[in-house]
């Protein structure tokens, strides 16, 4: 990686580290897991279908609204308090300091998943006193989880380079629900003909597919997850990203700093 | 060589919301700034001096025209690493100590790894924040930050700094360290370019000034012609009791302003003797005699005035 691209993306790590919200959230995630013994312990026979679905969609969930929160004012954040001005009156190109601050955010999130995923491992190892062979699709799942955060992260950036943070707020959260139900949409345009067959079928495959990336309920069963799907999610997380990024970049590359 | 070309540099921005009309933020602008040369953009607020600044930074970009700074194109990648800059009223990643502050900063600079922890070292203690380096800059007064300012902007040991109101919100002891830095980077044979209102600051300062108003640049000159002497007359400074002008200098004519027992008469240089011997016969204390010189002040009120015509003093006459 580029130098300055890794010094401002450990400098965006080290600022939400040493932000008590996400300090707040990462408690609140434990708290949850906490619950999930619970509702565990009193469930008979699907403790762990119940720890490992309520587990991961706690880490899901507080990823993507982490990633939401921190992602909307990453660039905005610097605008505004004009901490940007010495940063880009140095030898740093505004693609770098967009895509430092992306790789910065992403990575906090994959710090902060692994804290989580050790979260749900132990209280599975709490309800079921061992693991089995199938709980290394769970494995699966959170890398999902966190190809989902790469695409929040970007279509966060992307929103904000051109929005104010209660909009871009507003506009990723509502791609990740829309996302969420991608495949319900590409079912939708199936059957849907003619000038609505055609916008729903735009819809559907323009919106991020985060139901293809949720495997959660999968993992829970203890069914595995295909290799063809990790890399088709892999190949198409990282494109979908890329592409936001792009977008945020040639924005922002324009972008007139009063 | 010049250290900062602009060329019929030209700023609107559009405003308004459904049809968006062009407001003018900087007429063309042409300046040139010579190496080792301290230059002081002067002007009210909301005059362009900041707007300026920006698009020499590239945090905006110009309508029309264009810069160079030490003979490159300010898009030339080049170009950042010779040039430091402090924003008016500068805020920072408040996370951060002083000493990661600087850090990051030179690591974006460029300052090799092996230099980076002795620089920043030096810049705090030059900057009187050693103590305070562990800080969080949250916990920083205006005064720490703006220091913390000045450092970031010449850690890397630029060629070419450029201070955005660097004295505002001081106390006159942060002012003066403030003019200590800036004479240092003049002894170093740096260029600087710093705006300001604070005329005092200019004229101690500047080699040469400028004047912007409404976005259009009204005069350059060289401070030590601005502030030449007035030929044929002189101030004389003496305390009078009872805060009336003895009557012996009515008769020698000139400028009177009493203020409590101190008198200022400003007359012409051949009245000099008798106002002295005038002084000397009412057995008055005299305080100073100096020649009048004009002020800053004076060619600035001029150069803001209405009746002043709009004046772009072009090539040589605006340049060097």
């Amino acid at each position: 990686m580029n130098s300055r691209v890794s010094h401002i993306a450990f400098n965006t790590f080290r600022e939400a580290v040493r932000d008590r919200v996400l300090y707040n959230l990462i408690a609140f995630a434990v708290l949850l897991c906490g619950t999930a013994i619970l509702v565990g312990e009193i469930s008979i026979d699907i403790e762990r279908l119940v720890v490992v679905n309520l587990g991961l969609t706690a880490v899901s969930l507080f990823g993507v609204v982490i990633a939401i929160f921190i992602g909307i004012g990453l660039v905005s954040k610097e605008i505004d308090k004009r901490t940007l001005y010495t940063v880009l009156s140095r030898p740093v190109r505004r693609w770098e300091f967009v895509v430092g601050k992306f790789f910065g955010l992403t990575g906090t999130l994959v710090v902060n998943t692994l804290f989580m995923a050790c979260g749900v491992f132990l209280a599975l190892l709490y309800v079921a006193h061992k693991f089995e062979k199938a709980d290394v699709w769970i494995l699966a799942a959170l890398y999902f989880i966190v190809l989902q955060f790469l695409i929040v992260c970007a279509l966060a950036l992307f929103f904000s380079s051109f929005s104010t943070p209660l909009m871009s707020a507003v506009f990723t959260f509502a791609l990740f629900v829309i996302g969420s139900l991608a495949e319900d949409l590409r079912g939708f345009a199936r059957i849907t003909h003619g000038l609505e067959g055609w916008v729903a079928t735009a819809i559907a495959y323009l919106v991020p597919n985060f139901s293809a990336l949720n495997v959660i309920t999968q993992v829970a069963h203890g069914d595995a997850v295909p290799g063809q799907l990790i890399l088709y999610n892999s190949v198409y997380a990282l494109l979908y990203s890329a592409m936001a990024i792009s977008a945020a970049v040639l924005i922002f590359q324009r972008r007139n700093l009063k | 060589m010049a250290a900062i070309e602009i060329l019929d540099l030209e700023k609107n921005y559009l405003v308004g919301f459904w049809r968006k009309q062009p407001k003018l933020a900087l007429r063309p602008l042409r300046l040139t700034i010579e190496e080792g040369e301290v230059f002081g953009f002067l002007g009210p607020n909301g005059a362009g001096k900041t707007t300026t600044l920006k698009l020499l930074m590239g945090l905006v970009y110009p309508t029309a025209g264009s810069m160079r700074i030490l003979g490159m194109d300010i898009d030339d990648p080049r170009v950042k690493s010779q040039i430091g800059f402090l924003p008016e009223q500068p805020y920072f990643y408040d996370h951060l100590t002083a000493r990661e502050l600087l850090n990051y900063y030179a690591q974006l600079s460029g300052v090799t790894a092996k230099a980076r922890s002795a620089r920043v070292e030096a810049m705090l203690s030059r900057m009187g924040l050693s103590d305070a380096s562990g800080l969080q800059l949250r916990k920083f007064s205006k005064g720490m930050l703006q220091r913390v300012g000045l450092a970031q902007a010449v850690l890397h040991d630029p060629k070419v700094v450029f201070l955005d109101e660097p004295m505002s919100g001081l106390d006159p002891m942060g002012r003066r360290e403030v003019r200590d830095l800036i004479q240092q980077l003049r002894s170093e044979r740096k260029t600087v370019f710093f705006s300001t209102h604070i005329l005092s600051d200019a004229e101690a300062l500047c080699d040469r000034v400028g004047v912007i108003y409404q976005g259009e640049l009204r005069g350059v000159g060289a401070v030590k012609e601005l502030t030449s002497l007035k030929h044929g007359q002189v101030e004389l400074v003496f305390y009078a009791q009872g805060r009336q002008l003895p009557a012996g200098f009515s008769a020698l004519g000139g400028q009177t302003r009493i203020s409590g027992d101190v008198v200022n008469l400003v007359l012409p240089e051949e009245q000099q003797d008798a106002a002295l011997e005038t002084l000397r016969l009412n057995r008055l204390k005299l305080i100073s005699l100096t020649p009048v010189r004009s002020s800053l002040e004076e060619y600035y009120v001029q150069k803001l005035s209405p009746s002043n015509a709009p004046q772009q003093e072009i090539g040589k006459g605006a340049g060097a």
